[in-house]
């Protein structure tokens, strides 16, 4: 478990983070979303205590990181920005290297290495020398070091930022099949679609602070309102009109053969909807979500900061 | 049993994750033939060269008689085999944290639950070994030349001394080295920071080499294993003090900040403080408190200096001829006359009391403390000779008391505060201090020299001065009329 209380840091007169509060539970994935320079890699670098807080304090497994740095790494797993892999070295020695260094032993670490070469499919490549590595492949080595000692926290900085989909896909897998084994997991990422898909709650940080920190529907309902669903019918009874009154549910806009609901808890109350236009004599065909994207409520929510900044 | 057995585990234990970076780091440098190629050059083609050189030399000198000539060159030749290789740890040292910080590839690294020192002590290891092997081959290469050519080798004490030497050289550039590595924003700064350890590094080798061929006993360069032995304990403590894995990450810029550098300084010399009382109470005082440890020290090498100075008149005889009281009241009488009675003899003295502790920061400062020691153990010692010299000419104590102690008694601590100062100073640098550069603790470190300098020597040096000019020689003449 991850928990940030007021935490800060300045660097001389600059505020680059700036008094946040989160936390993250086992088997959950917060998102840490924000521009070049809001402060994500350096509230990382806090967490893995490499950079000590201004003010404030986190604790990683109930480890200070300003009290028990030691014990707060060897919870750690840390997929870096950089990845700077030792070039001369193949996967397989540059992972003992660094299994050696968390303490495994030879026994251990020897079938974990195979397992996640094989996972990450580098195990084809494994005695390659890693200055041979694609910038992809790199990127999936460095995953494969911050999962070796099977840490329960891990801290991920843009873990797909140069894949390609394949790749991408299999790391976010990964990162599924993690949160599912229980690990708490912070990721830095400006991938609003793997935002999406991965976070359970998503922080848009900017300035060094955090301006929202809530799941992806509750972002996108507080920036961009409610959910809209979407009902298309060939055929309504003539002259039909909307006038149920279902409680949580709002017509917002109607033509020939659709018809907008604004729904506040849609699985409840969609099928309610449905219940209702078809006793109404609707003949419907279709009724989906409308897209309301991730990007729209994550720009809307940097414009307001500007805006009160300004 | 089981004890000592838990024990060895946990120290096993505690050196394992730095002897995994340094073998990983060999291992990297091995396959690197820019590495690998002067170190075999070094290793295999300069002493077969240095060889030939001496059995050229002994050839030409025997003509002329003068064998003594090569005997010296012989173990020289030796030293300077094995100096060539371990020039090559600079290079390595050099580049072994920000090298890594520049290709990205120290993060995993300061991630991992590895201690500072684990870290720092390994990258040290590894970066001493190579050179280090290099060097002790190039030597065994060049002795065997030797044997083959049938030259006598040097006694068996001077090759170990020379080995020894070697080692702790090489210690000695690593941990300045590391030191800056660890320090620096870029390689190339890291690489132009250099000088300061090539530039001591090869007055070193000459002071070596002097000793060597001219000197009365080589086993003289004892003390100079000893002195490079305290100065690497010095620098690695330093270098593991001030190591911090925030500033290895920081994205500073190398510029040169006056205005940061004077802000520094002025804060730590001024404090918090309004007037010059304040400064006194929340400053200078406090400061003096904190350097207890630097007084004692000072004391007890002051006290060695008297000791020092007393029995060296058994040593040296005492040159000047007393005859009686009168005769010495009559030049102390002339010397009043001629200049004491003077303004110019006090701005003499403060000067020349300046100069002493100028010189005591300025050696401290080069040499972590350890030479800030001497202008106060000199000056202790020439008053011991002094006293010891004129008593055991009969001239009675009391005397010699009058001389000194009405200034003595102001300049002395005095001198003793300003040798403390700088040993305090070089405790604040030695200090861990995480968040703080090693320049900002540098600059701090001298801001606090000038508080106490300036608080408290500076007024005592010139009471004494005008006591020493004024009071002190009329007092003598009417005591001892």
């Amino acid at each position: 478990m991850i928990e940030a209380r007021q935490l800060t840091k300045h660097f001389d007169d600059f505020v680059a983070v700036d008094q946040i509060d989160f936390r993250v539970n086992p088997g959950e994935v917060l998102v840490l979303l924000g521009p070049n320079g809001a402060g994500k890699t350096t509230t990382v670098r806090m967490l893995t205590s490499i950079i000590r807080p201004t003010f404030g304090d986190a604790t990683i497994q109930g480890y200070s990181v300003i009290n028990d740095p030691d014990q707060v790494r060897r919870n750690v797993g840390v997929l870096t920005e950089h990845h700077g892999l030792y070039q001369r070295m193949n996967a397989i020695n540059y992972l003992a290297f660094f299994a050696q260094l968390y303490g495994l032993d030879h026994k251990t670490y020897q079938p974990r290495i195979e397992q996640l070469l094989s996972q990450f499919g580098l195990y084809q490549i494994r005695s390659k020398r890693l200055g041979e590595y694609s910038k992809g492949m790199r990127q999936k080595l460095a995953l494969a070091r911050a999962l070796l000692h099977h840490p329960p926290v891990l801290l991920l900085d843009e873990p797909t930022s140069a894949m390609d989909p394949a790749s991408a896909r299999m790391v976010r897998d990964a990162i599924l099949q993690l949160r599912s084994e229980d690990r708490a997991i912070v990721l830095c990422t400006h991938n609003l679609n793997e935002a999406e898909e991965l976070a359970d709650r998503i922080a848009i940080i900017h300035n060094g602070k955090i301006l929202h920190n809530a799941t992806p529907a509750e972002l996108k309902t507080q920036m961009v309102g409610q959910t809209q669903y979407l009902v298309r019918y060939t055929h309504a009874p003539y002259q039909w009109a909307y006038t149920a009154q279902l409680p949580g549910i709002r017509l917002t806009s109607q033509d020939d053969h659709t018809l907008t609901f604004s729904i506040e808890d849609p699985p409840q109350q969609t099928p309610l909807l449905l219940s209702e236009l078809i006793g109404q004599g609707v003949s419907v065909i279709e009724c989906k979500e409308v897209n309301r994207s991730l990007e729209q409520a994550y720009l809307q929510v940097v414009s307001m900061n500007t805006e009160k900044e300004s | 049993m089981a004890a000592l057995h838990n024990s060895f585990n946990h120290v096993k234990a505690e050196i394992w994750p730095a002897w995994l970076i340094t073998r990983r780091e060999v291992k990297d440098q091995f396959r690197d033939w820019r590495v690998v190629f002067p170190i075999v050059f070094l290793t295999a083609f300069f002493p077969y060269l240095m060889n030939y050189a001496v059995r050229q030399m002994l050839n030409f000198v025997e003509q002329y008689g003068a064998v003594i000539v090569a005997e010296r060159l012989i173990p020289l030749l030796l030293m300077i085999v094995g100096f060539f290789p371990i020039s090559i740890s600079l290079v390595i040292s050099l580049d072994t944290f920000v090298g890594e910080k520049e290709r990205g590839s120290i993060e995993p690294l300061l991630d991992s639950p590895l201690k500072d020192w684990q870290l720092y002590f390994g990258k040290m290891l590894a970066s001493t070994v190579p050179p280090l092997v290099g060097s002790f081959l190039g030597m065994s290469v060049y002795l065997i030349g030797l044997i083959l050519q049938k030259i006598p080798l040097p006694e068996t004490s001077t090759i170990v001394m020379v080995f020894v030497l070697t080692i702790v050289q090489a210690i000695m550039m690593v941990s300045g080295a590391v030191v800056v590595s660890a320090q620096a924003t870029s390689v190339r700064a890291a690489n132009l920071l250099a000088s300061f350890i090539i530039i001591p590094s090869a007055f070193l080798i000459q002071i070596e080499a002097f000793i060597m061929f001219w000197g009365k006993n080589v086993n003289d360069l004892w003390w100079m294993v000893v002195a490079l032995l305290v100065l690497s304990y010095m620098l690695i403590r330093v270098g593991i003090s001030h190591f911090a894995r925030e500033k290895l990450l920081g994205r500073e810029i190398d510029i040169l900040n006056l205005k940061w550098i004077w802000q520094t300084f002025w804060r730590s010399f001024k404090g918090n403080t309004a007037g010059l009382f304040s400064w006194y109470r929340q400053e200078v005082f406090p400061a003096l408190k904190k350097m207890r440890y630097g007084i004692v020290i000072a004391l007890i090498f002051s006290a060695a200096g008297l000791a020092i100075g007393w029995r060296m008149v058994s040593v040296f005889s005492f040159p000047v001829e007393v005859s009686s009281l009168d005769e010495l009241n009559e030049n102390l009488r002339s010397i009043v006359e001629l200049t004491y009675l003077s303004k110019a003899s006090v701005a003499l003295i403060i000067l020349q009391n300046i100069r002493a502790i100028l010189i005591a920061g300025f050696l401290g400062s080069i040499s972590f403390g350890v030479a800030g020691i001497a202008p106060a153990l000199v000056t202790f010692a020439a008053v011991g000779y002094l006293f010891n010299g004129l008593i055991s000419s009969g001239i009675p104590a009391g005397y010699l008391l009058a001389l000194i102690l009405p200034h003595g008694i102001l300049e002395l601590p005095a001198l003793l505060l300003a040798t403390a100062a700088t040993l305090h100073a070089v405790a604040v640098l030695l200090a861990p201090s995480k968040q703080k550069g090693i320049g900002e603790v540098w600059i701090e470190s001298i801001a606090v020299w000038f508080k106490i300098t300036l608080g408290i020597c500076m007024p005592l040096f010139v009471l004494a001065a005008f006591i020493e000019a004024f009071i002190t020689p009329q007092l003598v003449l009417w005591l001892y009329q």
